[in-house]
Parts: C-alpha cells; sequence; structure tokens
C-alpha cells in the first residue's frame, strides 16, 4: 500500500479542481502515512475551494473496494475537501471520497445535470476504508454533501449503489432556492463535522475554515448523533432509515472481531483485570508467536476451585466444563462442542429472568459472559464459535410474546437439535460417504485421533471391506494411541508409527483420512499440528487426502498461514518426557532467556494438498468451502 | 477396413451368444427383448458397457447400409416429435394389458438408437413412458414407481454417468414438482411429462449454446486438437466453420473404436482443414496445437471429466505445455460422483480388436474410458455457462441440497 499511496500527488493531471480556487494552493499532503493520510485533515486557505470530483456517479462502481492499479493512481484521492468560500454560509464540510477504480472517471462533472449521491458500502473487512459519499454536483457551487456515515453505508448489501436523481440542485448562492430539508441536511452536516472533528480531537484552524475530518477509526461515534438527528427530518427518506440500521448493525456483527493481540501489553493488563482465571504467562516466548496467549499450565486449578463459590455469576454447570477444558480432560472438537452446548443448556433450565430485564437482552448477555470464561480456560475452537452463533441467533429469533418457560424449552430443544443434527447425524453422513471410498486392499492411513475417522474404519469394517490401518501419531499427546486402542479391540489390523516414518510408510498407503478442527474458506484445513505434514507427504506420493469435517466446523476465514491463529500448548509438554528420568537433558534449561520453547497446536494445511474434503452436504473439492459455508449460513443463520 | 468398425465387434460378440439373431446392432436391441423387468436387469453384454454398446453404434465408422438404416430410424422421430412419442406409447399401453410387458429399459433403449439423442434425455423420455403407463393415483405412488424404474435403469447400466445423471435429474425434478403441492394429481402428472418431453430441446438447445459461447475461444488461425467424437465438439467446430473462422483440426484417431476417423470425415465434409493423428501422436503435434477442445461423458463433482480413453493423457501433454484444454458439455452431464483416481471408477469394458490374435495369458486393458481431474482442465463450456472447473461442485450442490 505505502509505494501506491505516496505515488498519488496531489497535482496530478487528472484531478479537477472546480469553482472558486487558487491554483496556486494544492492542498499539502503528508504522503507518508497511509491510516493517517485518511484522517488527515487538510486546511485550505478561505479562498479556495476544492471540489472534488474524481469519484463521480457511480455507475461502474465496483462492488469491493479494489485497491486500484497503478495507473489509477489519482483517481484513488483521499481528499478532504471543500469549502464555500461566501463568509456568511460558512460551511464545514467533509467528504470524504475513497476511490472508486472507474473507467469513465473523465465524465465531466456537468454532465450530470442533478447531483447524484453515490453511496458506496465498503467491504465490512475492510475497516480502514470508509464508504464515501460524493457529490457530483453542478460546480461553481459546493452542495455541502456530508452524508453522516450512517447514512452512506446504510445501502445494503455489497454492490449498492445508490442514486438518487430527484432532488434539486442545492446551491450555496442560491441559497433562497434551498428547501426546508436540504438547510436541514447542511446543519446535519456541519454537526457531523463537528463532532466528527471533536471526537478526532483535532480543531478547527480558522474561523472561515473548518475543515472536519471523519474520524475513520471510530466511524460509528460520528456517526451516532448525526444519524439520530436524522430522524426527524425530512432529508432522509424513510425507507433509507428502515434499511439504515440493520446493515450498520450487520456490518458490525460482520466484521471480524478483533482478536486480542497477546504482545500488545496495555491490553493484555486490561483483559487480566477482567479475567477470572489467573494465567500466568510463560516467559521465554517464541518471537513469532508473541500474539497468542501462553500460560503456565496446571498452576491455576487448584486457584480455581477454591474461588467456586465466589463466582457468583457462573454457573456450576458452565464452570465445571470450563475447568474441563482448562485441564485437557475434554479435548476434540466435537467433544468440546457438545460439553459447552450441555452446560449452556443446563445453565438455560436454571435461569429466571431478573426483575425489570427482558429475557432476550439478559441471556444473551449472560451467555456471552460464560463464553468469555470459557475462553479464558481455553480459547474457542471454530467449531465452538459456529455453536454459540447459532444459540445466540436463536435467542435473539424468540417471539418477544414467549413466555419464559416456554422460550427455554425452546432453546433447549434447540440446542438438542444442533447436537443431534450438526454433530451425531452428520458424522453418520460423512461416514456413509466416506466408505464408498474404501475399496478391498487399501492401506488408510489416519493421523491423531479423530472421531469421524474412527467411526468411519470401524463402519468400513463392519461392512467387512478388507483393509488396513496406519495410525500415525505424534509427541506430545500421543493421540493417536486412543484411536489404535478402539481399532484393535474391534480387531482391525493396525500399523502404528509416529510421524517422523510417515515418509516412509505412505509408500505402501492408498488413502489418507484426516479429520479438522476446522476447514477455512479457501480451503485451508485447520487441524491438529501434524496434519498438514502427513497431507503433505501424501501429495507427494500422489496419495489422495481425505478430510472429514462436519459442516458446521466451516468458517469464513480465510487463513494463509498457522501463525496468526493459532494455540500454544504446554511448553513442559515438549520439554519433558513423562516418566523417562534419563532423557531429560532440558533439567534447569527451561528457564534460561535464550531457550524458547514453541509447542503448537494446530497448523493449516493448504488446500493444494486435499483432495477432497468430506462433509454431511457430501463429497466436495476444496475449492467449494464458501459454498457450503453459505448453504450452511442461509440455513440455520438467517432463515 | 469395415472389419475393424465397431458394429463388427458388436455383431461377432452378437454371434458368438447366439447363434441365430442376424448381425445387425440395430437388431440387437430390438431382437430378444426381455420377458419382464426382472429378466431385463439383466445387461444381455455384461463384458461390455451398454454405454459404449451405444457408443459404437452412434460414433463408430459404419457401412454405408447401416448409416441408411440409422438415417431411417432418425426420421421417423424427427417428422413430427410429439405424435412420434405419442406413437411409441400406444404399443406400450397396449402391451400394459398383459399386466407386466412394460419395461422402462426396452423404452430407453428403444429411445437411445436414435443417433442424436443423448443418452440423459433417452433416459428421462424412459421415464415419462413410466408415467404415463403408471395408474397410480397419488404423487407419492407415482414418485415410488418412478424411483424404482430409475434405479432398475441406473442397475442396468451402471457405466454410464450420463444416464444416471439423467435419471437423478429427472427424480430431483420430480420431488421438487411434488413439494409445490399441486391441487390435482393430474396436473401434476401433465406437468411431468411436458417436462420430460421439453429436456430432449433442451439437449438440443444446450449444445447450440456451447457452440455460441465456444465462438469466442476460436480465433482465426489457431489450431484445435480434438479427441473422439462429441456431439457437442462437432456442433463447436461446425458453427466456427459456418461463422467462417479459419482453423484447423487435429482428430486423434480414437482408438480402438476410431470415433475420430468420424469426425474428420464430418469436418471434412464441412470444408475444414483436419489433420488426422494416431493416438500416440499427441505429445509430438502438441507444440503446433494451439487448443484441445474435448467433449465429456460426465462432469464431475470435483469439476473433473470422465471421457473416452486418452483424455487424461492428452491433457497432461497439454498442461505441461501450457496449452488451454477446453471442455464442451452440456449441464445434464454433471454426475455426483466424486473419483479420487483412474481406478476409483467402475470400469466401462469394451472390446479391443488388435487385427492379430492375442494370446490367452496376455492380459488385455479393456476399460474405455478415464477420469481428468481438474487441475489440468482449463475451462468448462457448458449452458450454464463458461465455467471453471470449480464452479461445477456449486452447482451441485445447488441441484442436489
Amino acid at each position: 500500500m505505502d509505494p501506491r499511496r505516496s505515488a498519488r500527488t496531489v497535482s496530478d493531471p487528472k484531478v479537477r479542481q472546480v469553482g472558486f480556487f487558487t491554483p496556486a494552493a494544492p492542498p499539502e499532503r503528508s504522503c507518508s502515512d497511509p491510516p493517517r493520510q485518511q484522517d488527515l485533515i487538510q486546511p485550505q486557505s478561505p479562498s479556495s475551494t476544492q471540489v472534488n470530483d474524481h469519484s463521480r456517479s457511480g455507475d461502474s462502481l465496483s462492488p469491493v473496494m479494489i485497491p486500484p492499479p497503478p495507473h489509477h493512481h489519482s483517481d484513488t484521492l483521499l481528499r478532504t475537501a471543500l469549502q464555500v468560500s461566501s463568509p456568511k454560509t460558512a460551511l464545514s464540510y467533509s467528504a470524504k471520497t475513497v476511490t472508486i477504480p472507474t473507467e469513465n472517471d473523465d465524465v465531466p462533472s456537468s454532465l450530470s445535470p442533478s447531483r447524484k449521491f453515490v453511496a458506496v458500502k465498503s467491504p465490512s473487512s475492510y475497516p480502514g476504508v470508509r464508504a464515501i459519499s460524493v457529490p457530483a454536483s453542478e460546480l461553481t457551487t459546493v452542495s455541502v454533501v456530508n452524508l453522516p456515515p450512517g447514512i452512506s453505508e446504510k445501502v445494503g448489501g455489497g454492490a449498492s449503489v445508490e442514486v438518487q436523481n430527484d432532488r434539486p440542485v442545492s446551491s450555496k448562492s442560491l441559497k433562497e432556492k434551498t428547501s426546508k430539508a436540504e438547510r436541514r441536511a447542511m446543519q446535519e452536516a456541519q454537526r457531523a463535522a463537528k463532532a466528527a472533528a471533536k471526537a478526532e480531537g483535532t480543531k478547527a484552524s480558522s474561523t472561515a475554515t473548518k475543515v472536519a475530518t471523519s474520524a475513520n477509526t471510530k466511524p460509528s461515534k460520528a456517526a451516532k448523533p448525526s444519524s439520530q438527528k436524522n430522524d426527524g427530518s425530512q432529508f432522509a427518506a424513510s425507507e433509507k432509515k428502515v434499511g439504515d440500521r440493520a446493515p450498520e448493525k450487520d456490518r458490525k456483527k460482520d466484521a471480524p472481531h478483533p482478536r486480542m493481540q497477546y504482545d500488545d501489553t496495555s491490553r493484555v493488563e486490561k483483559a487480566k483485570k477482567r479475567a477470572v482465571v489467573k494465567q500466568t504467562e510463560v516467559r521465554n516466548r517464541v518471537e513469532l508467536f508473541r500474539h497468542l496467549p501462553q500460560y503456565e499450565h496446571g498452576t491455576q486449578l487448584p486457584d480455581l476451585e477454591t474461588k467456586f463459590f465466589e463466582l457468583d455469576p457462573m454457573h456450576p454447570a458452565v464452570y465445571k466444563v470450563g475447568l474441563q477444558y482448562l485441564s485437557g480432560d475434554i479435548r476434540g472438537g466435537n467433544a468440546r462442542c457438545i460439553a459447552m452446548f450441555l452446560a449452556f443448556k443446563e445453565a438455560i433450565k436454571d435461569y429466571s429472568t431478573p426483575p425489570e430485564k427482558t429475557l432476550i437482552r439478559d441471556l444473551t448477555a449472560r451467555i456471552s459472559s460464560y463464553v468469555s470464561f470459557l475462553i479464558e480456560c481455553r480459547p474457542l475452537s471454530v467449531s465452538m464459535g459456529n455453536a454459540i452463533k447459532f444459540l445466540k441467533n436463536q435467542i435473539a429469533k424468540l417471539p418477544l410474546a414467549l413466555s419464559e418457560s416456554e422460550a427455554k424449552a425452546t432453546l433447549m430443544s434447540d440446542i438438542d437439535r444442533f447436537i443431534n443434527e450438526k454433530i451425531i447425524v452428520a458424522e453418520k453422513v460423512i461416514v456413509k460417504h466416506a466408505v464408498t471410498k474404501i475399496r478391498d486392499g487399501d492401506v488408510l492411513l489416519t493421523y491423531g485421533a479423530s472421531s469421524a475417522v474412527g467411526m468411519i474404519l470401524l463402519h468400513a469394517h463392519e461392512l467387512g471391506k478388507q483393509f488396513r490401518v496406519v495410525v500415525v501419531d505424534s509427541r506430545p499427546k500421543l493421540e493417536g494411541q486412543l484411536l489404535l486402542r478402539r481399532l484393535v479391540r474391534k480387531g482391525l489390523s493396525c500399523t502404528y508409527t509416529h510421524v517422523n516414518a510417515v515418509s516412509c510408510i505412505m509408500q505402501e498407503v492408498t488413502r489418507v483420512f484426516l479429520g479438522a478442527s476446522s476447514v477455512l474458506s479457501n480451503g485451508t484445513v485447520y487441524s491438529r499440528v501434524g496434519t498438514a505434514c502427513v497431507a503433505m507427504v501424501a501429495h507427494a506420493f500422489r496419495v489422495p487426502v481425505l478430510v472429514c469435517c462436519e459442516a458446521y466446523k466451516f468458517h469464513e476465514r480465510v487463513q494463509l498461514d498457522s501463525i496468526c491463529f493459532n494455540e500454544l500448548g504446554n511448553p513442559d509438554a515438549i520439554s519433558k518426557v513423562h516418566g523417562r528420568e534419563d532423557i531429560n537433558y532440558l533439567d534447569g534449561l527451561v528457564n534460561r532467556e535464550n531457550l524458547q520453547l514453541l509447542n503448537l497446536v494446530y497448523d493449516a494445511t493448504p488446500s493444494d494438498y486435499v483432495s477432497m474434503i468430506i462433509t454431511d452436504y457430501g463429497m466436495i473439492p476444496p475449492t467449494s468451502v464458501p459454498v457450503i459455508v453459505r448453504e450452511y449460513r442461509r440455513e440455520h443463520l438467517w432463515s | 477396413m469395415w472389419w475393424r468398425s465397431a458394429s463388427f465387434i458388436l455383431d461377432r460378440q452378437q454371434q458368438e451368444q447366439n447363434a441365430n439373431v442376424p448381425p445387425n446392432p440395430e437388431s440387437l436391441l430390438h431382437s430378444s427383448p426381455p420377458p419382464s423387468m426382472a429378466d431385463s436387469l439383466q445387461n444381455p453384454k455384461p463384458n461390455v458397457s451398454a454405454y459404449y454398446q451405444t457408443r459404437a453404434a452412434h460414433h463408430a465408422v459404419v457401412t454405408s447400409d447401416w448409416l441408411a438404416q440409422a438415417q431411417a430410424a432418425v426420421s421417423i422421430p424427427t417428422d413430427d416429435d410429439s405424435s412420434g412419442s405419442d406413437g411409441r406409447i400406444a404399443p406400450v399401453t397396449g402391451g400394459k394389458v398383459d399386466d407386466k410387458a412394460f419395461s422402462v429399459i426396452d423404452e430407453f433403449n428403444s429411445w437411445r438408437k436414435q443417433p442424436d439423442l443423448a443418452e440423459a434425455v433417452a433416459a428421462i423420455r424412459a421415464l415419462a413412458a413410466v408415467i404415463r403407463a403408471s395408474q397410480a393415483t397419488t404423487m407419492m405412488e407415482l414418485e415410488i414407481e418412478l424411483k424404482k424404474a430409475s434405479d432398475s435403469l441406473k442397475a442396468w447400466d451402471s457405466t454410464s454417468i450420463s444416464l444416471t445423471a439423467g435419471c437423478d435429474l429427472f427424480m430431483r425434478y420430480v420431488t421438487r414438482t411434488s413439494a409445490l403441492e399441486y391441487e390435482d394429481f393430474n396436473s401434476a402428472r401433465s406437468r411431468l411429462i411436458e417436462r420430460a418431453e421439453k429436456f430432449g430441446e433442451i439437449s438440443c438447445k444446450a449444445r447450440r449454446i456451447i457452440a455460441m459461447l465456444c465462438q469466442d475461444f476460436i480465433f482465426d488461425g489457431c489450431t484445435i486438437l480434438v479427441h473422439g467424437f462429441s456431439r457437442v465438439v462437432f456442433e463447436v467446430l461446425k458453427t466456427a466453420a459456418q461463422n467462417k473462422k479459419h482453423f484447423r483440426v487435429f482428430c486423434t484417431e480414437g482408438r480402438p473404436d476410431r470415433t475420430g476417423l468420424r469426425l474428420s470425415n464430418e469436418l471434412a465434409k464441412l470444408d475444414v482443414p483436419v489433420k488426422l493423428l494416431i493416438d500416440s501422436a499427441v505429445a509430438y503435434t502438441m507444440d503446433e496445437v494451439d487448443m484441445v477442445l474435448v467433449g465429456a461423458d460426465g462432469i464431475v463433482e470435483s469439476g473433473g471429466i470422465i471421457n473416452m480413453m486418452g483424455t487424461y493423457q492428452i491433457a497432461l501433454v497439454s498442461h505441461s505445455m501450457n496449452k488451454p484444454v477446453y471442455v464442451a458439455a452440456e449441464s445434464y452431464k454433471f454426475a455426483r460422483l466424486y473419483p479420487l483416481d483412474q481406478k476409483d471408477l467402475g470400469p466401462a469394458l469394451r472390446t479391443i480388436d488388435f487385427g492379430v490374435p492375442i494370446p490367452s495369458k496376455v492380459e488385455v486393458e479393456k476399460s474405455a474410458r478415464d477420469y481428468t481431474p481438474p487441475q489440468y482442465l482449463t475451462l468448462l463450456f457448458t449452458d450454464l455457462g463458461v465455467l471453471t472447473p470449480s464452479v461445477v461442485s456449486d452447482e451441485l450442490i445447488q441441484l442436489y441440497l
């Protein structure tokens, strides 16, 4: 981004300056820092009026904010702009223009006889860039268009371009013409600008020149007062207002939740104050993974147990599950999710709405507090995140008329339904699909202990298929032994090896079955650490890799590596070998400054190494994960 | 060379089976009408895929008398399509008097003998005949009956992907229609029949759409490598020739049924410059080739295609030489299958004539088709538009979910 932004010069010939302007006064621009640049206030000389018209009526707006190609750089100006020269109507004005990569950019603005408001909704995933409202007006006069951000962004959907042609041309000089609504709009604009300026903490420089910046960092704050005021006015059409709120909310929901970065000391301190579970952080952390939480394990359990009676709002069932997560008694995506839901079910059963509160609001808050407790015990898995989203959605959808007991019954049956449909039945469907891919004489390799893979193998054995299983395992958890135990008891012929030998054993393997903690939108499989290694070796040997994953574990996030989001396990687990005193070479060295231990829990397998993903929707290629995510959301979240 | 033709192979096989049957592939399917449904579940020639029997009948180099016969067979139903199909029902309903005479497989076989009719269309027409012959009075009954018929069709020839896909597609349509809750059973029934009738037109229209879509990709002076005979590919090339595009076509021979020869014949009639290659000369000529254009027996969930043997190696060669591989296929060939490798499919067997006797100890690979994984395909031209391979799964999920 940096080089591209700095290439934007104001003196670029494509910048059109309309109205009364002094040609000698191009606004200075510090080209250094892009995010700051957006917030920059550009004090302008009082006599100059600039209209930025480069992003004009958006017949060719791209719905997505694509960073423009280099040759377009002049279009992409982030301009604070225009002000009116007339001292009487000294209006402060802030128009934020963000680029629209449009080809017919050179259409002169005079061609558009009436003003158009173009509102582009910026994709919520791109919080830095805000939506814009651009006046493409008749020149000379500057129309005050400071649509408060709330309005400009209310247009729902992705490619929403809203063009209003029906409104009269508003111009300052012809003040008598301006209708009440128009004046109102101007006032709104002023107020919004002031509010924004305040929010920024910037001061307007001169009397005539008040340049407001929009606080890019706090868009919602700046937006709120103005959009509220709008309610009474006729300025915004009623359907606008209606549409306004919901997408705004949506946008907030859609925006990726800022994940706690544990190398941000101030926020970590704050979080610690709130925390119930007092975790002590490990001192020597690997540089690359400082943003992830890592704690000393095994120290806080007694402490928490004593606190049991003090934690007033925490339901005992939730508390118990949290401790089980902490100690590692419950692990595996499905097991954790089911345990959490059963605990929530208990909590809902015992719940009664406090006086003067509504069930929907209060219960949601209650669930949220439970969830944050569980997060403190162990970071949520994607499956749990999706399940929680489902539950909260169900709570929000409860009809207000429902009595408390009915509402509770509904929710509890919803939870049961989710566990049954999305986990238990889904697994059965996966088994049904996967078994068709096992032929007689196959050698199947699996890694770790996936419940779905275990069921597949057992079911195929029950069907009388003749095959052999290779269970690959790794330190320190040795989960594979758990699976191995089940398989051997049922009489399957198994080979057990550690991941170190995977390249040797792969030669004889015909299929690789893997479980997954989550499947991300770009087909990346997020799973137990070591899975990527196994998948890559299999790919190199041209052995098909089948990933078994229930659809509720799919997530719309995209992840390219296993660094930015992961979980750190207990470093002691890799530095010591339990029960082997003779090889504890690291005794006494663990706390040295120059030793950093890394025990990653998950890794990301790129989709290139995955031949097929088996879900409850059938067998799909990894490129179709977004389809499943879409269908799933349509089915469960928006229905 | 007539003795190498597929029709001859069929003839000889038939002769081996029962000597008294006249050696004509046309009459072969008529010859021994299975007396009941249970009997007809047996494919008359289990060692040769029924799908490839028809393919051989349609696309092989044929003797002129056979061509004439085929011509006659085509002309009857195309003259008056609606009455032709009605006329076809008459014997069926007549035969229904003795209850078990109607067989969906007979129906299917009679339909698929038309060279211009795709297998999926024949399957759907056969199912429509089931609806007509059915005495069901409720939608549920009809659905069960149809399900049975489509299962028996699928079981009769499990190797044909488009047959399976066609049956699935129609069943899907039936369940969706019944979900619509027609107040009247008869109106729902007639709607289903109407839909089945239309399907034939849809399939013909699909080919034209694909031909139009492809025109943007065929540029003047390009060289196109074609493998086997595909009706869609032929339509594409024909349209391009009619559009006065200047292009050259390399046809592979397409052993053992030599479908490439037929295509080259047809193209030569259109004055398109054609060069015939033996199948093993693909890599040798790939330098000159600008694009590879193939049809498909089926498009599977991964976005890969199942097509005549040799497609995979052509795709591999062109991938390594960075030549685009285009697939032209109608959307009803999309099938909910996901082969992981070549052996993951049930093999569709066919006889291969080497011209010389093969010692009995020597094994012959008889599979008639292979699977080309999606990473070797550039684009798919379907009547849904020009798709990348990864879209196939999207379409399938939307269709079948």
